[in-house]
């Protein structure tokens, strides 16, 4: 049977200042078939579908909704195409109940209560859902909350609808409930697209795939012939070259060790799962994961800004004594008094690492202000070490006081790193810390990384780019929604394996049975 | 006995209907979520407006209307405080200036803009206290015939003038608009969480801005009320006006940002208020310390609403915020 195409998108181009979101992408869309969007973090599949869902609007290309050129400009317009999408972060008011966010905007009888909360049970009885009309947003599970927003747009009259990451914040069996319902609308004949980087759910549940790379359209499969290997060759493509440099390992010794780290989000769901590793002097422990599968989380843990499981243990072996010292329980400063220096270049470098209104003399501050023993401030020496930093790493800026909000991303972060590392620490973590970096600067960082590598500190070098990690890391810990995946040989493995291992998780253990 | 009770609750109505009204406006406009502290600044310019529209009328007409000196008050009135809520919405939606900062420069801005016209109109009088708006001030303080002259009931319920009965009504309807209508479900969310709102298609924007303008209106009938019953049209550069501004936006706290709790809170603040009046043996200093009661109480609200953790209960979860679309 021929299936009829519900949309179409041709040679779709957006672009956001320099950086190309999609590159040339073309897809269809068709009636009763669930397909998937697979590709890794920004490459494009959420933007994509944006233009469809009214919050952008390409810069060239076409859009084709059933067969008819269309143009759309809002929300609203999306609507009235019949194009429903459910974003990955939820827009709901946690203060209204279920229908009431369901009418949310609506004119005349579509925004009678009554009339739309037997209209809602209709939905809920016709797909499958389960859901109390009456109830409020915030005294629902994230998984409710999720089903409310497929029903808003169901009630819309969406014939289309598209699915951002809609397993991420689900447990295995919301997920499968999910998968139920997904199914039975494409029996009722709509159209959906799951944007997703997880293969097993792809091969589970699509009919098609569509793959993105870095913007730009890889290919189209249909599931049947797809393999979890066919699909992790597409997505991350081939491996590039890039000469950055590896010294040997010398005299590694263990630094820090951490043992079933478990840490929870409020509402019970584990952003990290029994995480165990050592990271060793001497060494560039390289992190790899899709975004937000506990790379933050396992940096705060260990610099002592989360709250972790009462069973963790995170040990820190000092480099002469041979001590060990729990650092489970501490907070930074803590951390600090007895000694320790762990330096920490967080993600958010304007946000948790430098203050933005304050140039880079009172930002070298924020790490020694308790030094001083008089009131007044002491503004010689970290005037000295920001002079210093500016000289050597050759930040961009037209003084030291400038506030560091107005350099580049490129230079806040060179004064981010330069800070850390004049602390001379132990242990030094980053966590991405070339993203949105120029090649130049790219490298400075990896020699700085390399420099500390050699003098002996345990570098955790937490990465988006895996061609990046495959030539500049002596191990590589694969995080996959918050569990170890594996922990792999810099030197040995391929891109495919660590590909794998980011997407595939490797055993479905019990965790839910408990 | 019974006379000073009677007309300790006559004070309170009196009080109660000024803050009242500039409750239920600042309500309106926080469900947007618009923080607009102004408030105090707008009745008084609201006071002003009425005062001069109808000063001129007064001395223009050979006989004045009643009816219109009462249509052109509140015109005047209501107008005047719309434009200082359109100012308002113009600085912090559009320009999206800080709620706080802007709200209590128009506090200032309003109070001084007032006392300028108050004096000039003063002078134009013949000095302090000769304004003369007998006709408007009489309309405005007419008793409901008959019924007020029921003895005990009569005193209580319909000795005042029609804005106590107005402001009452005006307080139903906007919870009725609030709880019971679409648009008002729309405007609830847009001032919870507009990013939600618009994405459901509603026009944020739009609903900000009328609903801190119309609210900025209502808020500024309660000056002219002020002026016109309260301190029975004349003008007084002592600040009164101020007062009970913030305790009307304390109101809002009190009755967490529901119009119906405003009915009657509206009038135990006025009867915490005159208090001092009627308790023998206050001497100065202790009748500050009962003027307080009123801010003692909304302390202790808000630690009892913030105890018991009932998000209705809480403020608009936008309050404060301004809304740009592509802020992520």
């Amino acid at each position: 049977m021929e299936q009829q195409t519900a949309i179409r998108m041709q040679n779709i181009t957006k672009a956001f200042g320099q950086v190309l979101a999609n590159h040339n992408v073309s897809i269809d869309i068709r009636k009763g078939e669930i397909l998937s969007l697979l590709g890794e973090n920004g490459s494009g599949k959420t933007t994509l579908m944006n233009m469809l869902s009214g919050i952008y609007y390409p810069d060239a290309g076409k859009i084709f909704v059933n067969g008819e050129a269309a143009s759309i400009r809002s929300p609203g317009d999306a609507f009235a195409y019949g194009i429903g999408m459910i974003h990955q972060h939820f827009k709901l008011i946690d203060v209204f109940s279920a229908v009431e966010n369901v009418v949310l905007g609506l004119r005349g009888k579509d925004a009678n209560l009554k009339l739309a909360a037997k209209k809602v049970c209709e939905i809920c009885e016709t797909y499958g859902f389960e859901i109390d009309p009456g109830q409020k947003v915030y005294n629902m599970s994230v998984s409710q909350k999720q089903t409310l927003e497929i029903i808003k747009v169901l009630y819309r009259g969406a014939d289309i609808l598209i699915l951002d990451e809609p397993t991420a914040v689900l447990t295995p069996q919301e997920t499968e409930r999910l998968f139920h319902v997904i199914r039975n609308m494409k029996k009722a004949g709509k159209a959906i697209v799951i944007i997703t980087h997880k293969l097993h759910e792809v091969l589970s549940i699509s009919d098609r795939v569509t793959i993105l790379r870095r913007g730009e359209y890889v290919g189209t499969i249909e599931t049947k012939d797809a393999t979890v290997q066919s699909l992790t060759e597409m997505m991350v493509g081939k491996k590039i070259t890039l000469n950055i440099e590896r010294p040997q390992v010398a005299n590694p010794q263990k630094r820090i060790e951490v043992k079933n780290l478990t840490v929870m989000r409020q509402d019970g769901v584990r952003l990290l799962d029994n995480v165990s590793f050592t990271a060793n002097s001497g060494e560039i422990l390289g992190i790899a994961g899709i975004s937000g599968c506990g790379q933050k989380e396992l940096l705060e843990s260990i610099a002592g800004l989360q709250k972790v499981s009462d069973d963790a243990s995170i040990l820190y072996c000092a480099p002469q004594t041979d001590a060990s010292i729990e650092l489970v329980g501490k907070n930074p400063k803590a951390i600090r008094d007895l000694g320790i220096t762990l330096s920490f270049v967080p993600e958010d470098r304007l946000g948790m690492g430098l203050v933005g209104s304050m140039g880079m003399t009172d930002n070298m501050m924020l790490k020694n202000y308790r030094r001083g023993h008089t009131p007044f401030m002491e503004r010689k020496e970290p005037k000295e070490l920001a002079e210093k930093i500016k000289e050597e790493l050759e930040v961009v800026t037209p003084g030291i006081n400038i506030p560091v909000r107005r350099l580049s991303g490129g230079n806040v972060q060179k004064v981010l790193v330069g800070r850390e590392i004049a602390a001379a620490p132990t242990v030094l973590m980053t966590a991405y810390a070339v993203r949105g970096l120029d090649i130049h600067t790219s490298y400075t960082i990896y020699r700085l990384l390399n420099e500390q590598k050699r003098a002996g500190v345990a570098v955790i070098y937490v990465g988006e780019d895996l061609d990046v990690l495959l030539e500049l890391c002596d191990r590589i810990l694969v995080l996959c929604a918050g569990h170890v995946n594996g922990i792999v040989d810099g030197r040995a493995t391929t891109k495919e394996e660590v590909g794998m291992l980011m997407t595939h998780l490797q055993k479905e253990d019990g965790r839910n049975a408990v | 006995m019974l006379t000073s009770i009677l007309s300790l609750i006559q004070a309170a109505v009196v009080f109660g209907t000024v803050i009242m009204l500039g409750c239920i406006g600042e309500i309106l406009s926080e469900k947007s979520g618009s923080l607009n502290l102004g408030v105090p600044g707008i009745m008084y310019i609201g006071a002003i407006a009425a005062l001069v529209g109808v000063f001129f009328y007064e001395g223009a007409a050979e006989n004045p209307s009643p009816l219109l000196c009462v249509v052109i008050a509140l015109a005047c009135g209501f107008c005047a405080s719309f434009a200082a809520g359109l100012l308002f919405s113009f600085l912090t939606i559009t320009l999206r200036a800080n709620q706080n900062v802007t709200g209590l420069t128009l506090t200032i801005f309003g109070s001084g803009i007032a006392n300028f016209f108050g004096g000039s109109l003063n002078k134009l009088a013949g000095g302090v206290g000769q304004i003369s708006v007998s006709v408007t001030s009489d309309a405005f303080r007419t008793k409901i015939p008959e019924l007020s002259d029921i003895p005990v009931i009569g005193p209580l319920l319909f000795q005042y003038g029609f804005m106590v009965y107005f402001a009452v009504i005006a307080a139903i309807l906007l919870q009725f608009f609030l709880s019971k209508t679409s648009t008002g479900l729309n405007l609830r969310a847009v001032g919870e969480n507009p990013e939600a709102a618009d994405a459901a298609g509603i026009h944020v924007i739009r609903y900000k801005y009328l609903a801190t303008c119309i609210g900025a209106g209502i808020t500024g009938l309660g000056g002219v009320y002020y002026v016109m019953d309260y301190i029975k049209g004349t003008w007084a550069n002592d600040g009164s006006i101020e007062k009970l501004g913030w305790l009307a936006v304390a109101l809002v706290i009190f009755t967490t940002w529901k119009p119906k709790n405003g009915i009657w809170g509206a009038y135990v603040f006025g009867l915490l208020y005159w208090a001092y009046y009627y308790i023998p043996g206050l001497n100065r200093s202790s009748q500050e310390i009962f003027k307080m009661l009123p801010y003692i109480v909304t302390i202790i609200v808000l630690v009892v609403v913030s105890f018991r953790n009932k998000k209705e209960n809480l403020g608009p979860a936008h309050l404060g915020r301004s809304y740009f679309r592509e802020e992520r």
